[in-house]
C-alpha cells in the first residue's frame, strides 16, 4: 500500500519535462488541454495520497483507533515509517492549504480591483480604454466579457497590429482561459513539482490565442510584430544588458513570437507519442491512489473486525 | 483583408476598433481620417455610423469641422477613476496569476533576442 501511495506523490515530477514537451509538439489548445488536464488530475492524487498517509498516522493513536472502532490494530508498515510519514504530510497539507489561500484572497482582490477599473458604463464594443502611460493589455472575464487597453499600448501599435491584440485577448476571453490558469494555480499549490507546469500552462495558453490572433487577420508574421512591439514597449528605456550571457533562458515572449515566425509542425506521431505520455502518467497516477485507496480502507474494515484478512 | 470580410465583423469588433484609433490618434479625427488610419476595410458610411453610434453611448465628443464632425475620446471623471484604479492594479503583481497579459515583462536577454528575430524586414 505504502509504495502504491507514494507513487501519486513522485509522479508530478515527471510531468514539467513531459509538459515542455507537449508544448512545443502539440498544437497550442491541445496542449493547454492536455497539460492543464493532467496537472489538476495529478494534484488530486497526490492530495489523496497525503491524506491516506495522515488518516493511516491518525488510525495508529489510540484515540483515533477507538473512535474508529477499531478492534484489532491496524495493520501496516512499521511505525518508523508511518508516523514521520503522517507528520510529513500534515506538514504539506496545511502548507499547501495556507499558499492556496492566501493566493485564492489576492487574486479575487485583484480581480475585483480589474472589474472596477473596467467597469466604466457604455463601452465601444468589448474594448475598456484605460488612460495610462504604460503599456499594457488584459483579457477581463465576466459578464459580458471585456479587454482591457491602455492609451500607451493602443498609442504603440498600429492598427492592424491592434487588430491582432484584440484577436488575441477575444481568443483568451472565448476559449476560456481564465478557468485553464485558475486550475493550474490550484495545482501548483498542492504539489511543489506542478509548479514549472503552472508556467507551461500559462505558456500554452497565450500560444493559443496567438495562433487564434494570428488566424483572425490572417497574418502570422503581423501577429509576432505585434507582439514583439507590443513587449518591447513595455520596457521603459533600453537596459543596459551584458552581451556574454547566453540567450537560451528566454522568456515567453521570444518564444511565442519565434514560434508565429517559423510555422513549424512536427508529425503528428510523436504529438500523438506526447500526449499518450502525459494521460498516462495521469492514469497510472489515479489508478496508483485508487488502488492504494481501496486496500487501505480494506485494512481498516480488517482491523475493526468486519472482515477477514 | 477583403472589403466584404470587414463589413461582415460584429458590431462591438468594429466599434472596439474604431475607438482605439481614436485614442491612438490623439487629436479630434473626423470620420475620413478614421478610415484611412484603419486601413482599406471599412466604407467611409459605416465609419460614420459607428462613430454617431460611440456619440449616442456618450464616450466621444464631438465637434463641428467644415461640413461634418470631428471626434475626440471622452475622458470623463470616471475614466480617471478606472486610472487610479489602474495604478494601484500595477503594484499587484498577483494579477498576472488570473488575468491573461498581452506580454509579459521581458528580461534583458529576451529584449536582444526579440530584436534579433524581428531584424529580416523590420522598420
Amino acid at each position: 500500500m505504502t509504495a502504491l501511495l507514494l507513487l501519486p506523490l513522485l509522479l508530478p515530477c515527471a510531468l514539467p519535462p513531459l509538459a515542455r514537451r507537449a508544448l512545443d509538439r502539440l498544437a497550442p489548445a491541445a496542449a493547454l488541454r492536455t497539460i492543464t488536464a493532467a496537472a489538476v488530475v495529478l494534484a488530486g492524487c497526490s492530495v489523496t495520497a497525503l491524506g491516506a498517509f495522515v488518516l493511516t498516522g491518525l488510525l495508529k493513536l489510540p484515540v483515533f483507533a477507538a473512535l474508529g472502532e477499531l478492534v484489532h490494530p491496524l495493520r501496516t508498515a512499521s511505525d518508523l515509517f508511518v508516523a514521520p510519514a503522517a507528520a510529513t504530510s500534515v506538514g504539506a497539507l496545511a502548507v499547501g492549504a495556507w499558499t492556496l489561500v492566501r493566493s485564492v484572497l489576492r487574486q479575487s482582490r485583484a480581480l475585483r480591483v480589474a472589474r472596477t477599473a473596467a467597469g466604466c458604463g457604455p463601452a465601444a464594443g468589448d474594448l475598456c480604454v484605460v488612460d495610462s502611460p504604460h503599456p499594457d493589455a488584459y483579457a477581463l472575464p465576466g459578464r459580458p466579457h471585456r479587454i482591457v487597453v491602455t492609451t500607451a499600448m493602443l498609442r504603440t501599435l498600429d492598427a492592424d497590429e491592434r487588430e491582432v491584440l484584440f484577436a488575441h485577448e477575444r481568443a483568451h476571453n472565448a476559449g476560456g482561459h481564465h478557468y485553464f490558469l485558475a486550475a493550474a494555480e490550484l495545482a501548483a499549490h498542492c504539489h511543489p513539482a506542478l509548479r514549472p507546469v503552472r508556467e507551461s500552462i500559462r505558456l500554452a495558453a497565450e500560444r493559443a490565442a496567438d495562433e487564434a490572433a494570428a488566424d483572425a487577420v490572417g497574418d502570422r508574421r503581423l501577429a509576432a510584430r505585434a507582439i514583439a512591439r507590443a513587449a518591447l514597449a513595455g520596457r521603459a528605456a533600453p537596459a543596459v544588458r551584458p552581451a556574454f550571457l547566453p540567450a537560451a533562458t528566454t522568456g515567453p515572449v521570444p518564444l511565442r513570437v519565434r514560434a508565429l515566425l517559423s510555422d513549424r509542425r512536427d508529425s503528428p506521431r510523436a504529438a500523438a507519442w506526447i500526449a499518450a505520455l502525459v494521460i498516462a502518467c495521469a492514469t497510472v497516477s489515479c489508478v496508483a491512489s485508487a488502488t492504494g485507496m481501496i486496500d487501505f480502507h480494506h485494512r481498516v474494515e480488517v482491523a475493526q473486525g468486519d472482515e477477514r484478512a | 483583408m477583403t472589403d466584404a470580410k470587414d463589413e461582415r465583423r460584429p458590431a462591438g469588433e468594429l466599434e472596439a476598433s474604431v475607438m482605439a484609433a481614436l485614442w491612438a490618434a490623439g487629436a479630434p479625427q473626423t470620420p475620413g481620417q478614421v478610415q484611412l488610419s484603419l486601413g482599406a476595410g471599412l466604407a467611409r458610411t459605416t465609419v460614420t455610423t459607428i462613430l454617431s453610434r460611440l456619440h449616442e453611448k456618450g464616450i466621444v465628443d464631438r465637434q463641428r469641422q467644415g461640413r461634418g464632425y470631428a471626434y475626440v475620446p471622452v475622458q470623463d471623471a470616471q475614466g480617471l477613476t478606472a486610472r487610479r484604479m489602474h495604478t494601484e492594479l500595477d503594484r499587484d503583481s498577483d494579477r498576472e496569476a488570473v488575468l491573461a497579459r498581452f506580454v509579459a515583462q521581458l528580461s534583458p536577454d529576451d529584449e536582444r533576442v526579440l530584436r534579433d528575430l524581428l531584424e529580416p524586414g523590420e522598420r
